[in-house]
């Protein structure tokens, strides 16, 4: 994907001369190894620092919630999706924006990867369909398939669903994908282990809220667990609030998560709450056929009522 | 000051921590799932000093993330009830083993802001009263670590009753308080006079390992308005997520939020970490929030951390250069970018020449 690099400067550059867009949001290179940070750029010149390469995981619809400028945003699969719930959801409008569309071909899993080596890792560059680390003064050379961010491994909109621009030809789609396996083997668990589970999953929790701030669609005045007046949750270390938190906050993604993966890989220490909203997006697909943000023109589905809506709950 | 440095034979040293438990609380870096943190050591369980540093700093052992430090009863058919009372600590004498130089040096920062001639926190105070510090010096540190320019070092002493240095088949000892000799004398361990030259030449060679470095010399003189309104707030803050990942990953953050929890008819208060990333944090009662913009915050963050506290102090930056925000920010906001930007700040300047 480093071959998109000249293509997005470029369009970019064009925008910003021609005065289509104030400002053009995309990722500039970050300081350390597979990080890079989102950035924007408001003057034909300072294009220059924008870079893509498999560790743009961070959602840039983000950073367009309630926003006044024209915007020109750089655009993978996933944050074309949430652009489309942004829309929805009236947090920026269609005519506000120039979309820069990126075919994706899947971000690395950072966590991951640092799990793999007993050294500190001081570079990663990517060549195609490879990962070379070198931790240890040692480059290893990974197959960029095997670790991929859980999300994108299952991903089947590499392809940004709207786009005014496109900096590569669109990609075949993964077909054939077994998107809910992991959801499956929780459902599968009894509701002990569950819990068990769940329990395990979340006792390393700071709740520093990075996965919530990291959401496009945690956009919230004030996010329930900030509320003082009544406080809804307490505000300590005490399990039960910060499974309220966690529990909660999936609720509130229920029809609209794109399971974009920016939540996980957000975390400070490496929690996987995506299972969470991905249970709820298996729902929501199953029971509704829906997929958040594909149409800014349909209505999700826990916004609407169709007589034959599903009522398996109400028994 | 007591300086006296020893050769510890590492054959002795669990023999030792048996001592120590006896009379000592331990604690000490653990690998949890994945991560290092320090953690109350169990019977029979050592410190794993193969760790690097751990994922949250130390600063937990003295200020817990959330702590009760009152409780109350509502219930009006008991005798005490609606009186406040302190919740029990455990002050019994503890130490914490494998505390990296960085980290104690935070603990020197934090408690000029817990202990005052005019105000003490009794919970940090006596905490820290009862604490042993033994440090293990860093040999082999990260690429993100630049605390040799910010006042300490790899091998720095600050805050710290023992400092040991890895030597082999040996410890290296450098018995710095009375603290230390005490905590050395409990765990019986013999110190036959040895050769112990190698701890300058270890020292020097840790310290040639730091290569990351950030520039501070000039924060001091400059114009606390003049960096306030700078152009480069936008560009550094844009990325931010303002969530706690910094503020709570950082071993010199000291802010903190109290919080009165009732369950029927009796509660608890506890003192929890605060975040300057969160609005709540300045949230007033009328709703007006004077730092109601990310600029505003992220602005606050980085002001009162290399601004403010060298202003207020005179002792550096509020920063030990352990590299946790750095590694650990969401989104890649790097404090040694931002303490050069500032550093470097001339009164006048552009925006576009910082935003690549």
């Amino acid at each position: 994907m480093l071959d998109y690099i000249d293509k997005i400067k470029e369009i970019s550059e064009r925008l910003l001369k021609d005065g289509s867009v104030d400002m053009v949001i995309g990722f500039r290179k970050g300081s350390l190894p597979m990080m890079n940070e989102p950035c924007f750029a408001r003057t034909p010149e300072a294009v220059d620092q924008f870079v893509w390469d498999s560790n743009c995981g961070i959602n840039l619809a983000n950073y367009l919630t309630d926003r006044k400028e024209k915007i020109g945003i750089v655009a993978k699969g996933c944050d074309s999706r949430n652009i489309v719930t942004h829309i929805i959801e009236n947090k920026i409008s269609r005519e506000q924006l120039v979309v820069i569309g990126v075919p994706c071909k899947g971000m690395i899993d950072k966590h991951k990867i640092s799990g793999m080596f007993s050294d500190e890792i001081q570079q990663v560059t990517e060549n195609g369909d490879k990962v070379l680390v070198t931790a240890g003064g040692e480059e290893t050379a990974l197959d960029k398939t095997g670790v991929l961010q859980k999300n994108c491994a299952v991903c089947t909109h590499r392809n940004p669903v709207i786009h005014d621009e496109w900096v590569a030809d669109p990609i075949e789609e993964q077909q054939d994908i077994d998107r809910y396996a992991d959801v499956r083997e929780i459902e599968s668990m009894s509701s002990q282990d569950r819990w068990a589970f769940f329990d395990s999953l979340l006792s390393p929790c700071i709740r520093c809220y990075a996965c919530r701030n990291a959401c496009p669609l945690c956009y919230c005045p004030t996010c329930f667990v900030d509320e003082a007046k009544p406080q809804w949750v307490g505000k300590g270390q005490d399990p039960t609030d910060v499974r309220t938190f966690h529990f909660l906050r999936a609720f509130h993604c229920a029809g609209r998560c794109t399971d974009c993966g920016a939540c996980e890989r957000a975390c400070p220490v490496g929690i996987n709450m995506r299972v969470f909203t991905k249970k709820l997006e298996k729902d929501c697909f199953e029971q509704f056929g829906w997929e958040a943000g594909i149409n800014p023109d349909e209505r999700p589905p826990l916004d609407t009522y169709r007589p034959d809506d599903p009522d398996d709950i109400m028994r | 000051m007591i300086m006296k440095l020893v050769k510890l034979d590492k054959k002795q040293w669990s023999k030792g921590l048996d001592a120590l438990r006896k009379a000592y609380r331990l604690y000490g870096p653990v690998k949890d799932q994945e991560y290092y943190s320090f953690k109350r050591l169990d019977r029979d369980e050592q410190p794993d000093f193969s760790f690097l540093n751990s994922r949250l700093s130390p600063k937990s052992m003295l200020f817990p993330q959330s702590e009760a430090i009152i409780k109350y009863s509502l219930d009006e058919s008991e005798k005490d009830h609606h009186i406040m009372k302190a919740v029990e600590k455990d002050t019994t004498s503890r130490a914490i083993l494998g505390i990296r130089p960085c980290d104690a040096k935070a603990v020197s920062l934090v408690n000029l802001n817990f202990d005052t001639p005019e105000t003490k926190d009794p919970y940090w105070v006596e905490a820290l009263a009862a604490t042993t510090f033994i440090g293990l010096a860093c040999d082999n540190p990260k690429s993100t670590c630049f605390c040799t320019s910010v006042g300490c070092g790899p091998y720095h002493d600050e805050g710290l009753d023992i400092l040991l240095v890895e030597d082999g088949d040996h410890y290296l000892a450098n018995i710095l308080t009375e603290k230390g000799e005490t905590f050395l004398k409990t765990a019986g361990w013999k110190t036959p006079d040895g050769d112990t030259s190698v701890f300058d030449k270890k020292k020097a060679q840790a310290e040639a390992k730091i290569v990351s470095t950030v520039a501070t010399d000039n924060l001091k003189n400059l114009d606390i308005m003049a960096l306030h309104e700078a152009p480069f707030w936008e560009d550094v803050s844009f990325a931010c997520l303002n969530c706690g990942t910094c503020t709570y990953t950082c071993p010199t953050c000291w802010c903190f939020d109290l919080q009165d929890e009732t369950h029927g008819k009796s509660g608890k208060r506890f003192k929890n970490w605060d975040s300057c990333m969160f609005p709540l944090f300045t949230l007033h009662t009328t709703g007006h929030n004077p730092r109601g913009t990310k600029l505003q915050r992220v602005r606050q963050r980085f002001m009162h951390k290399l601004k403010y506290f060298v202003d207020k102090y005179d002792q550096g930056i509020m920063c030990v250069g352990c590299g946790r925000c750095v590694n650990q920010c969401p989104v890649n906001i790097d404090i040694r970018k931002i303490c050069d930007l500032m550093n470097g700040y001339e009164v006048g300047e552009q925006v576009s020449s910082v935003s690549k």
